[in-house]
């Protein structure tokens, strides 16, 4: 589904994306972790088509990325900004509806397009203030709407820079459900994450970047370890292993004195 | 929904009852009901009404729905609800072709078709130069396209302080009053000249009207939704350029309707641009209408140029608007 061939992004003199290689198949759910600044949102503005790299090759569905347009390929990933400002007054609603943007070649919203952004709106349970402004919405609101109009637009590859941001453990862990969901319906999900132990409940391969290149490619298992971690973000981690089974990962910080 | 289907066809039906009421009122008063009568059987007032008052409404009219529209446009181009048609260098440009032909070139060439075309010329190529000085290699960054839109502003300024500087008495009067904007010479060959353009420029833009819709989430965001967004700058920046430029050359710098316009649509019906704009087409024509209406009959037998008045309502109103916006950038 996306297979990147030794790509490298720089700006001016630097790299920020540097040789990676990457196959991500449809169904699987990936995450890019890594320290600020180790190209996480580069990498993933780069499969989505805004930026192209100096060198290297991406394809998507088995297709350059360069031989779509940008409604094409809006009908096929959606992307997931960290970062938001709309300073007009939109209506929660009329942010989701904007998902349905490239299917509807300039023709004015079905009914069928309204479901469609009811349906994204309860699935990440945004339905509630619908028709609040968006700029009244807290900051996880306005992520859960934002949220809502990726699914609108359904597409086969969803590129989620920090999705699970500003919102609250329970709708942290229903997001990454949905997720691992849509996933399992044959699309791909990519989904830059600073939480290990999120990405290690529930990401299938995990991509550890540092310094724009890729250290660690693998289940979350082989990449989350103390070692491997220590070496990426300089601190050192261990693992607990909690009274329910599960293996929980955490930065060993000095005990205060 | 339903309340933005009401709210134009309220405007809708305001405008002409605007426009008969203000085509009745004047140094010589006709009763609104009784244009109609006027008109088919040629009584008393035909004349006014044909060749003073018709030509007159129906640019200030035109040119308001420009306005307006253009507003509309560029807000949603550059995100701000603070934009106006002038950002893009349009205005200054044209006051700048309009100053060098009356101070250098004069009356004799062309006659009255002078100014007009040098001013529609030089607010379009002012514009070209803002675009050329703001693109990159593949790009046109709206910062860089907002820069350079005021460093340009700045030096049409420079330009037109210079031409007022050489200008004699007789020049500097003229210049003042084009300047400054007026329906005072609308005549119907004006109309002939700008309504097309207008209708043409409206048409390009209200096509625009859904991407500018996803243009407000980010420039980043509108591309991920599949719009082309630099195709999208392109006829945005200049289909506003050709309908400013044109309405500027027929009646002269008139500011704040494209500023005040589009944000009074958006209070009262949200900000989809489906029906900002020809919500602002409707409203501006409108409030031109009115405006120049008190700008010819505060003072009969004198005029107060329409572009003071639309200062003198406007400034209030932006003020307004930048202690609301200070206050969101404050608490938000």
């Amino acid at each position: 589904m996306v297979e990147l061939d030794g790509v490298s992004y720089c700006i001016g003199q630097k790299w920020i994306v540097h040789d990676v290689n990457l196959k991500i198949e449809s169904g699987e759910f990936w995450m890019f972790a890594g320290p600020n600044g180790a190209g996480k949102s580069t990498l993933l503005r780069l499969i989505s088509g805004e930026l192209s790299p100096q060198k290297g090759k991406i394809r998507l569905f088995g297709h350059d990325i360069h031989v779509y347009s940008p409604q094409e390929l809006a009908r096929i990933r959606a992307y997931l900004q960290q970062k938001r400002e709309v300073n007009f007054p939109f209506l929660a609603s009329e942010i989701v509806l904007l998902g349905r943007h490239p299917h509807l070649n300039g023709a004015k919203e079905t009914p069928k397009d309204w479901a469609i952004a009811r349906k994204s709106m309860e699935q990440v349970e945004a339905d509630d203030f619908a028709e609040r402004l968006y700029t009244t919405l807290s900051g996880g609101e306005a992520s859960r709407v934002d949220l809502a109009r990726i699914l609108a637009q359904e597409p086969q590859l969803l590129l989620l820079d920090e999705p699970t941001n500003h919102l609250d453990p329970r709708h942290q862990v229903r997001i990454l459900q949905l997720c691992r969901s849509i996933a399992e319906s044959g699309k791909s999900v990519i989904a830059a994450i600073h939480d290990l132990n999120l990405a290690a409940m529930y990401a299938d391969k995990v991509l550890m970047l540092r310094e724009g290149n890729a250290v660690a490619i693998g289940t979350p298992e082989t990449v989350l370890t103390p070692r491997q971690l220590e070496s990426v973000y300089d601190l050192p981690f261990e693992t607990l292993h909690t009274s329910s089974g599960r293996t929980l990962i955490t930065p060993l910080t000095p005990t205060p004195q | 929904m339903q309340n933005r289907t009401n709210i134009l066809l309220i405007l809708a039906g305001l405008l002409p009852i605007s426009l008969c009421i203000a085509a009745g009122i004047g140094a010589y008063q006709i009763l609104p009901w009784r244009i109609p009568r006027i008109l088919l059987f040629h009584e008393d007032g035909f004349e006014v009404l044909i060749y003073v008052r018709f030509p007159r409404i129906i640019l200030s009219a035109i040119v308001g729905a420009v306005l307006a529209i253009s507003g509309a446009t560029l807000q949603g181009i550059f995100r701000n609800p603070l934009a106006d048609p002038g950002l893009i260098g349009v205005t200054a440009g044209a006051g700048l072709g309009a100053a060098f032909w009356i101070v250098l070139v004069g009356s004799g060439f062309l006659g009255i078709w002078g100014v007009p075309i040098a001013a529609f010329t030089g607010g379009i190529l002012v514009t070209i130069g803002v675009w050329k000085i703001a693109q990159t290699h593949e790009r046109v960054p709206t910062v860089t396209l907002l820069l350079a839109g005021i460093v340009l502003n700045s030096f049409a300024g420079a330009g037109i302080g210079l031409m007022t500087f050489l200008a004699d008495e007789e020049q500097l009067r003229s210049l003042t009053f084009w300047l400054l904007g007026g329906f005072g010479g609308a005549t119907w060959r004006a109309i002939a000249v700008t309504l097309p353009i207008a209708v043409i420029g409206a048409v390009v833009l209200f096509r625009l009207a859904r991407a500018l819709n996803a243009m407000s989430l980010g420039e980043s965001e509108a591309y991920h939704l599949g719009v082309s967004t630099e195709s999208l700058k392109r006829w945005a920046v200049f289909g506003v350029a050709l309908i400013v430029g044109a309405a500027v050359s027929a009646a002269g710098g008139i500011g704040f309707v494209g500023l005040i316009v589009p944000h009074l649509l958006r209070l009262m019906g949200g900000a989809d641009h489906r029906y900002v704009l020809p919500g602002s087409a409707l409203g501006g024509a409108i409030l031109l209408v009115s405006a120049d209406l008190f700008a010819r009959t505060v003072a009969i037998p004198a005029e107060l140029p329409v572009g003071v008045v639309t200062a003198l309502l406007g400034g209030p109103f932006f003020l307004w608007l930048l202690l609301r916006f200070k206050k969101e950038v404050a608490y938000g």
